[in-house]
């Protein structure tokens, strides 16, 4: 005899729903419209809910603790203010394809378009930065719109989803059950590659002289990095990252040649100018990445593998395009090369590398090293040896992101974690702490400057409470040093509006908010309070380095100019290549 | 250059604004814009008509593609079809007009259907360029109201998408 369903309110639903999901995790901050629900989350204990202090805090730890873990971070905010705060959270995880669900109270079904008291229409205002969006209009909707919701982020190219459900719906009741697979005409991710342009592509790969691998956020998204290491290690062909896919190769092995794009490495950027055969990986050929176009590539013959037809020759017209998953065309394409009769043309890659090493010999990340002052580049490094490259290291957006990802040599996916599509000032604080909670046993810092640092500082309050010991270095340079470096560079040093005025006391305010703070002057102080920090394992410390005021990242391609015309450091003799 | 594509989409209240939306957030061109539901009462039929270079146009079909609610495009454009404009228009028929407007009407195979002491309304299927045609052929002076309602599109032959 057939069981008989529960009948369940909407709210008690809506958590059962989580439960079966597999949700462990959910952020959020409550509200009028979505007070059945929190009544709800009272009763139960299969999902913790983590109380942020603000809405955007909520969607970004849910980002951070989605790229740490693979798994959908998940966001429960109320209608109206609660739900226009999260839009800047849900563009930074649209931008670099992150699986999130987003759960926005709204007024009353019978309400809706009445100007009710924090009405706005969600669904119209997110649908630009979102994977997809639903309106639950009904209670016996409910549980399918989550499943299809969870559904729909994490498979193909993930990325955010909303779901707007309305304060009766939550009060309504129906009987519950949770789908247990989902079928969606509209909607089927391809996963493997066609087998001729795998063969195709292999050809090619093998006939290459000087090649190139240009990895991104793809890989990593995909799981795909041990697909990716063993077709690199095979071939023995160099291989790039982008900003989102570092980690995804390791960065200390001796095939790679750094990060590509404005403020990758010289070897990086002249080898991409020069190869002959690009294989793009998960890589979405953008603008901080290619410069101009016109002269982007100019002798190559360009792969392309990527989930998502849209980014595939959206920018760059491509030789062989592949669809599908990395990891299964990787997986084709290793084996392909494995058992081809063909092999590398060794007599000319080792030319290749002969050139390519010239190139690394320049030193292109060199800093003066024998300075009082702090440089930045010498905080990041020693954080790097001090914590054997194991830590997860979130980034907020500035001079600082880009040191953080030329300075620490990530070997290991997923631990590399920043707004790298929009740029979102203000994320790595709450980023952080969502990583930290999914991995309390780890080293967990956010890399940052003081003035993204502040966009999200409430957040120090969540990190108190739910005792969330993240470590902070304040690359503290008394500017908005990434605006500050362009003013510079291409505003004849008017320096309009970068200069940070009323900087706070960083110790005083982590003491205010319950953690400890330190402040380092010198260089020579570095090594001590690093050490001195990881070694409160339960503190959260709040490092503020006062660094060099003037350092600027290098190399550097300024907008619109091609790969190979770099801006090197002060310190080479060479510029503008 | 002039593209017709033929969608296949989710008769859900948010789709068209999704797929609006997608055309001005990625300054794609739109010419015309029809839409209604098909046999099938979950499905819509959309047909819409844009321009650009063949790789503008990829894009523009990856993208709506990319929408969860579309179920499937075609580029017309790409194969034989017939494509349709239904145009309504109201002139100012009064004595000696009367008579030359309707040859006229009977020229371009359309139908007067509405009819006072002063207006003709007639309406008239066909190309785009036919109903052009049509409208040039008027003294402009006697037109008071035009509305055409963008084309609709289907292949030739027995497919169907
Ligand atoms: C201040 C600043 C400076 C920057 N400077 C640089 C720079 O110097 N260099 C640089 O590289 N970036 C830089 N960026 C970042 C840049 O803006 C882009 O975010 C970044 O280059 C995009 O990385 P990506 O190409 O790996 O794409 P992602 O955004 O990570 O996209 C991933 C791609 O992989 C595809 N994909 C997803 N899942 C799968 C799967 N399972 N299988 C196959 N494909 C999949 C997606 O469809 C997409 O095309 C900077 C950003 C900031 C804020
Ligand atoms: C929300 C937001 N507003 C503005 C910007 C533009 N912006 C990019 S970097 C930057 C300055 C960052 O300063 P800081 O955090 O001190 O880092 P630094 O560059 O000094 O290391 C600004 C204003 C942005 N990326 N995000
Ligand atoms: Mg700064």
């Amino acid at each position: 005899m057939a069981k008989s369903k529960e009948i369940l309110r909407g709210a008690e639903i809506f958590c059962r729903a989580l439960k079966d999901e597999g949700v462990k995790h959910l952020f959020g901050y409550p509200g009028g419209a979505v007070l059945h629900i929190y009544d709800e989350l009272f009763k139960q204990d299969a999902v913790e809910h983590i109380l942020v202090r603000h809405e955007q805090g909520a969607v970004h730890a849910a980002d951070g603790y989605a790229r740490a873990t693979g798994m959908p971070g998940v966001v429960l905010v109320t209608s109206g203010p609660g739900a226009t705060n999260t839009v800047t959270g849900i563009a930074t995880a649209f931008m670099d394809s992150i699986p999130m669900v987003v759960f926005t109270g709204q007024v009353a079904t019978h309400m809706i378009g009445n100007d009710a008291f924090q009405e706005v229409d969600a669904i119209g205002i997110t649908r630009p930065c979102v994977k997809h969006n639903f309106l639950v209009k009904d209670v016996k909707e409910l549980a399918a719109t989550i499943k299809h919701a969870f559904y729909v982020a994490t498979t193909g190219r993930p990325g955010p989803v909303v779901v707007d459900i309305p304060k009766d719906v939550t009060a309504d009741s129906c009987e519950y059950e949770y789908p247990t697979s989902v079928d969606m005409r509209s909607y089927k991710p391809v996963v493997k590659g066609h087998p001729g342009q795998i063969k195709r592509a292999a050809e090619l790969i093998l006939s290459a002289k000087k090649p190139m691998i240009y990895s991104g956020g793809g890989v990593i998204l995909s799981n795909a990095s041990e697909e990716l290491t063993d077709f690199t290690r095979e071939l023995g062909y160099p291989i790039t990252n982008t900003l989102m896919g570092l980690g995804a190769y390791p960065a200390t092995d001796k095939q790679f040649v750094g990060m590509l794009g404005m403020h990758g490495t010289y070897e990086a950027n002249m080898a991409m100018h020069h190869c002959d055969v690009l294989i793009a990986i998960g890589a979405r050929f953008d603008d901080r990445v290619t410069g101009d176009l016109d002269q982007f590539c100019p002798y190559a013959k360009i792969i392309q593998i990527d989930i998502d037809p849209s980014s595939i020759a959206k920018n760059v017209p491509v030789d062989i395009p592949i669809v599908g998953d990395v990891k299964h065309v990787l997986t084709d394409l290793t084996a392909l090369i494995k058992a081809s009769k063909n092999k590398p043309d060794t007599e000319a890659i080792k030319l290749w590398w002969d050139q390519i090493k010239e190139w690394q010999s320049i030193d292109c990340l060199k800093f003066d090293r024998t300075t009082e002052v702090i440089k930045p580049q010498y905080v990041i490094e020693k954080f790097y040896e001090l914590t054997n490259g194991d830590a997860y290291v979130t980034s907020d957006v500035g001079q600082h992101q880009m040191w953080a990802a030329q300075f620490y040599k990530f070997d290991k996916p997923r631990h590399w974690i920043n707004s790298g599509g929009l740029g979102t000032m203000g994320f790595g604080l709450p980023a952080a702490m969502g990583v930290k909670l999914a991995f309390p046993d780890d080293v967990v810092a956010c890399i940052t400057g003081e003035a993204s640092l502040v966009m999200c500082i409430q957040e120090l309050s969540t990190c108190l409470q739910y005792g969330l010991p993240v470590k902070v270095i304040n690359l503290n340079n008394r500017y908005m040093g990434m605006v500050r470096q362009w003013q510079e560079f291409f505003y004849a040093g008017r320096y309009s509006h970068s200069y940070m005025e009323a900087i706070p006391d960083f110790v005083k305010l982590a003491e205010s908010f319950g953690h400890t703070g330190m402040r380092i002057e010198k260089t020579a102080d570095v090594d001590g309070a690093l050490k001195d920090a990881l070694a409160m394992k339960d503190k959260l410390v709040m490092m503020d380095f006062i660094t060099d005021q003037t350092e600027n990242v290098y190399p550097m391609i300024a907008s619109g100019k091609g790969q190979h015309e770099m801006h090197l450091p002060p310190t080479t003799d060479r510029e503008l290549a | 250059m002039r593209h017709i594509l033929s969608l296949l989409l989710e008769n859900e209240a948010g789709a068209l604004s999704r797929v609006s939306g997608l055309f001005s957030a990625r300054a794609f061109n739109i010419e015309s814009l029809t839409v209604a539901p098909t046999e099938d009462p979950t499905v819509s039929r959309m047909t819409l008509v844009t321009s650009g270079s063949d790789e503008i146009v990829e894009q523009i079909t990856k993208q709506l593609n990319k929408l969860v609610d579309v179920i499937k495009v075609v580029d017309l454009s790409e194969s034989r079809h017939i494509e349709r404009e239904l145009l309504l228009i109201k002139l100012t028929a009064k004595n000696d007009h009367r008579e030359e407007i309707k040859r006229l009407v009977d020229i371009f195979r359309g139908h007067i259907i509405d009819v006072t002491d002063s207006s003709y309304t007639i309406e008239m299927t066909g190309s785009g360029d036919k109903l052009d045609a049509f409208i040039d052929a008027l003294d402009k002076k006697l037109i008071l109201e035009v509305v055409r309602s963008g084309v609709s599109g289907i292949a030739r032959g027995d497919k169907a998408i």
